[in-house]
């Protein structure tokens, strides 16, 4: 089992160069670079200082070396520095943004996963039922409706008319002089819509998911056996059939890993919240390819070692993977 | 991103007052209801939203506007603008030239101190210009600096500025942000004024310190006790980044947001329009410091000749597409000097809608519809098809291009339209003048020189001179109007630059859009000038009863 896990881990370092490699020659050909943000479409911008920060950033070189030093110091966990006016670490740019979204993306994924569970196994326990036709017009509602347009019909809903809500940020401006509890209290308020919003997409899609597994597995002999040796159909369902299909769901929620960091650059826009979508974003949109890469290199790992994870929970689960490669399948 | 010349051309007029709005006499509109208003009082939060983030604290080192505008609370310049768009005294007392221009001497005011206490004085002013011609200060603007000869100061409070030919812009130079010697010297010799603590901890010596800022979030300034032309009213300044401009306009509509620098067109006259709004917000209105175009590429040689030029000129309605695309908030340009200054005349050759005069001039141009297609061919039967290049996601851009392709479409010539993505359109098409006509903004300054815009040294790849117009004459009253420090001549000089260059369309000067802020309505104090209302932000007052947010 070591043994498996360690060769899959040797065999993603290759596949993590690989990827920065392409990230790095593909940035680095989209039009415009990090000098057209710098120095402006302007009449009296000087020309001299757009060369002069072409050296400083090494951007003169051919792309292979410029790609060979930024791997030389990022295999040291050095990610340089932005090449925006603030020249402030990347690392640091990464660190401010990363537990907003981090936080805000757990507890999305918490109450997607405590809320598409018991909707997706109801409603394929009683297929083809009432309760069954609602949820699935209600998932495809959620599927369906774009989220920008949904934070907005909030907004104004809860912000505008009724005023119950704030409409965006994290904190109140004032919030410094308010009471622990207050604190709190102005925080979770904050959180509401942005929650709300990115949970009606997720549920719709991951309970679909639950729905289909489940389905699948009480058509299975063990269920029919289980049925037949006269246990109940609440312990059928729970202890026989969910555990199953529970299964490919956690190598669902595995991959979700990577997005956990990613964050949701339309949520975080919209909602004024300065997380890791907004970085990314606006690091490409202005070509500032230190923290570009850095932000990849983050997600690029952590897609690998999701996929590792998943694997190996698979593996630990399911005999005939972890010893497939030496027996060959039974 | 519209407009990225105009916000980055923002620059040296805000620093010198926060100018960045233009005006004309008798067309500032909007105001606050005076009668009820209690007395000034010191306190309350002054919450402004910003789409973007600023690029960092020192404020000659970045090119976007929201850095500019923080930048210019936290830190002053020697000089400034007034509300009528003149220069005035700021940090210097006083200036003077000499009798031959090349000369300026500025005296300095003897009670300035940067905010964290030490003394302003002339070290700084001299070591401001070090750090901007330093070769390692990667500041996107020093072209006025190199202009410089020499600096010395030949006491604490004097500053003399030498220069080899006269320079028109030399006193608007200096309303640069003056940096402090004190904590950033060794930083410029080592050429990392970017990783200084300046840079994310400033000292200046402005109406505002800096307090904090949060990376994508806010930055926060308060009131500076000590600043010498009286401590301002408004205790605090938020900057709130709000990427999304929905988002921004439903703050507004919250009440969670106290100013927006500019309304889109439809948001000022519909989406506004109900009593709540207008009891809560005063709406303002007047001419802003850019003009939108539509540039041949003169390269062309359909468009080398000036009748094909003068054609489409009668071919386009301005009052149409300010009507369709500003909904009437904006007005028709003459041509690019800003509209309100001393340099501006509307006396110029106009050319008016007018179908059959277009019509005209293309035929005497040798274009004529030959085989009854309804599109005009030349002698050899090639048919008259321009494309219309303008960049994406900016919406006035391409209606501007779609309504322009149907009146052209009515004299006979056919119009594509292409839409590219800004960084794209700049580098593959606008640079190497790979265009045929585009639709573009250009901000105008507060100074009339325009050498790099129209002179014909400066049709170079990375140079500004895109439609690759050269006319002597015009160069020579460009060389002429940018040497001398006589307004009363300078006049005279660009007042024929616009002359010439109406008659000579190397553009097609659409329209000076208006710029349409709001302001909460219990912040008083405010009164619309020819440069903006924020000329006199520090003035600005909450009487007491209406504070809104007691702390801070």
């Amino acid at each position: 089992m070591a043994l498996f896990a360690l060769r899959r881990l040797l065999l993603s370092i290759p596949l993590l160069i690989g990827i920065t490699f392409v990230s790095y020659v593909v940035i680095g050909l989209a039009p415009g670079g990090p000098l057209d943000f710098l120095t402006p479409e302007d009449p009296n911008a000087s020309p001299e200082v757009k060369e002069r920060l072409i050296k400083e950033f090494g951007l003169d070189k051919p792309i292979h070396v410029q790609y060979w030093q930024w791997l030389k110091r990022a295999v040291r966990l050095d990610f340089g520095r932005s090449f925006l006016p603030d020249g402030r670490p990347v690392s640091a740019k990464i660190a401010e943004r990363l537990p907003v979204t981090l936080f805000l993306n757990l507890i999305e994924l918490a109450i997607i996963v405590g809320l598409a569970v018991p909707i997706g196994v109801l409603s394929a326990t009683r297929q083809y039922s009432l309760y069954d036709k609602i949820t699935t017009i209600f998932v495809f509602v959620g599927f369906a409706t774009p989220d920008f347009w949904l934070a907005l019909l909030l907004m104004i809903l809860f912000g505008v008319q009724l005023g119950w809500l704030p409409i965006s940020g994290l904190r109140s401006l004032n919030w410094e002089y308010l009471s622990f509890w207050r604190q709190q209290w102005d925080f979770f308020a904050h959180l509401v819509l942005p929650i709300v919003v990115a949970t009606f997409g997720g549920l719709a899609g991951f309970s679909r998911y639950m729905r289909q597994s489940m389905l699948e597995v009480v058509r299975q002999d063990y269920v029919q056996t289980a049925r037949a040796k006269g246990l109940s159909e609440r312990a059928v369902i729970s202890k026989h059939a969910l555990r199953n299909a529970l299964l490919p769901v956690v190598t669902i929620l595995a991959l979700a890993l990577p997005g956990l960091i990613g964050g949701s650059v339309i949520i975080e826009s919209i909602f004024a919240i300065p997380g890791m979508g907004q970085l990314m974003v606006q690091s490409v949109f202005s070509r500032d390819y230190p923290v570009v890469m850095g932000n990849l290199v983050i997600v690029a790992s952590l897609t690998l070692v999701a996929n590792l994870v998943a694997d190996i929970t698979y593996a630990l689960v399911d005999p005939r993977i972890r010893f497939g490669g030496r027996r060959g399948r039974a | 991103m519209p407009g990225r010349r105009v916000r980055a051309r923002a620059v040296l007029t805000w620093i010198a007052g926060l100018g960045l709005l233009a005006a004309c006499n008798g067309q500032i509109e909007g105001g606050a209801d005076e009668a009820s208003a209690g007395p000034p009082a010191y306190g309350d939060t002054f919450i402004q939203a910003s789409i973007g983030d600023i690029g960092g604290l020192i404020p000659s080192l970045t090119s976007d506007q929201s850095s500019h505008e923080v930048g210019g609370m936290i830190y002053d310049g020697l000089v400034k603008l007034d509300k009528d768009l003149n220069m005035v005294p700021a940090m210097a007392e006083s200036w003077t030239y000499s009798k031959d221009c090349l000369d300026l001497t500025f005296k300095l005011r003897r009670d300035i101190k940067w905010h964290d206490g030490y003394p302003f004085n002339a070290d700084d002013v001299v070591f401001t210009y070090q750090a901007m011609v330093n070769p390692k200060t990667p500041a996107p603007f020093k072209e006025g600096f190199l202009l410089v000869k020499s600096v010395d100061a030949p006491d604490p409070y004097t500053v003399h500025v030498h220069y080899d030919k006269p320079y028109a812009r030399a006193v608007e130079t200096w309303g640069t942000y003056i940096l402090p010697k004190h904590l950033l010297q060794s930083f410029v010799d080592a050429g990392t004024m970017r990783e200084s603590p300046q840079n994310s901890q400033p000292v200046g010596t402005g109406p505002y310190r800096f307090q904090e800022w949060k990376p994508g979030e806010k930055v926060v300034l308060v009131a500076n006790p000590d600043y010498y032309e009286g401590r301002p009213y408004l205790s605090r300044v938020v900057y709130r980044v709000i990427p999304s401009q929905a988002t921004i306009f439903l703050e507004l509509k919250a009440k969670g947001v106290d100013y927006v620098s500019t309304l889109t067109g439809i948001q000022y006259a519909r989406q506004t329009e109900y009593p709540a709004f207008r009891k809560a917000y005063h709406k303002f209105r007047y001419p802003a410091s850019d003009y939108t175009f539509i540039g041949f590429n003169l390269k062309d040689p359909r468009f080398a000749d000036r009748r094909v030029r003068q054609a489409f000129a009668h071919a386009i309605n301005k009052q149409e597409l300010i009507d369709g695309v500003r909904l009437g908030l904006a007005r028709e340009a003459t041509g690019p000097i800003r509209p309100g200054t001393w340099a501006y005349t509307d006396k110029v050759a106009r050319f008016d809608f007018d179908p059959t005069k277009a019509r005209e001039l293309l035929a005497e141009a040798g274009w004529q519809d030959r085989d009854g297609d309804g599109v005009l061919e030349d002698k050899d039967g090639k048919p008259f098809t321009v494309t219309i290049r303008t960049n994406q996601g900016n919406d006035e851009r391409k209606k501007i291009a779609e309504i322009v392709q149907q009146r052209l479409k009515e004299i006979g010539i056919k119009v594509d339209i292409q839409l590219i993505e800004w960084a794209a359109f700049i580098k593959e098409f606008v640079k190497p003048r790979r265009f045929e006509l585009v639709v573009l903004g250009l901000g105008t300054g507060t100074d009339p020189d325009q050498f790099v815009v129209w002179h014909s040294s400066q049709r170079g790849p990375d140079q500004m001179n895109r439609t690759g117009y050269a006319n002597p004459e015009v160069d020579a009253l460009l060389e002429a109007g940018r040497s001398s420090c006589v307004q009363s001549e300078r006049v005279r000089y660009y007042h024929r630059i616009q002359e010439i260059l109406a008659e000579d369309l190397p553009m097609i000067f659409l329209y000076n859009r208006d710029a349409l802020p709001v302001v909460a309505a219990r912040i008083h104090g405010v009164s619309p000038s020819p440069s903006g209302i924020l000329y006199n932000f520090n003035e600005w007052y909450v009487p007491k009863a209406q504070q809104r947010y007691t702390s801070g």
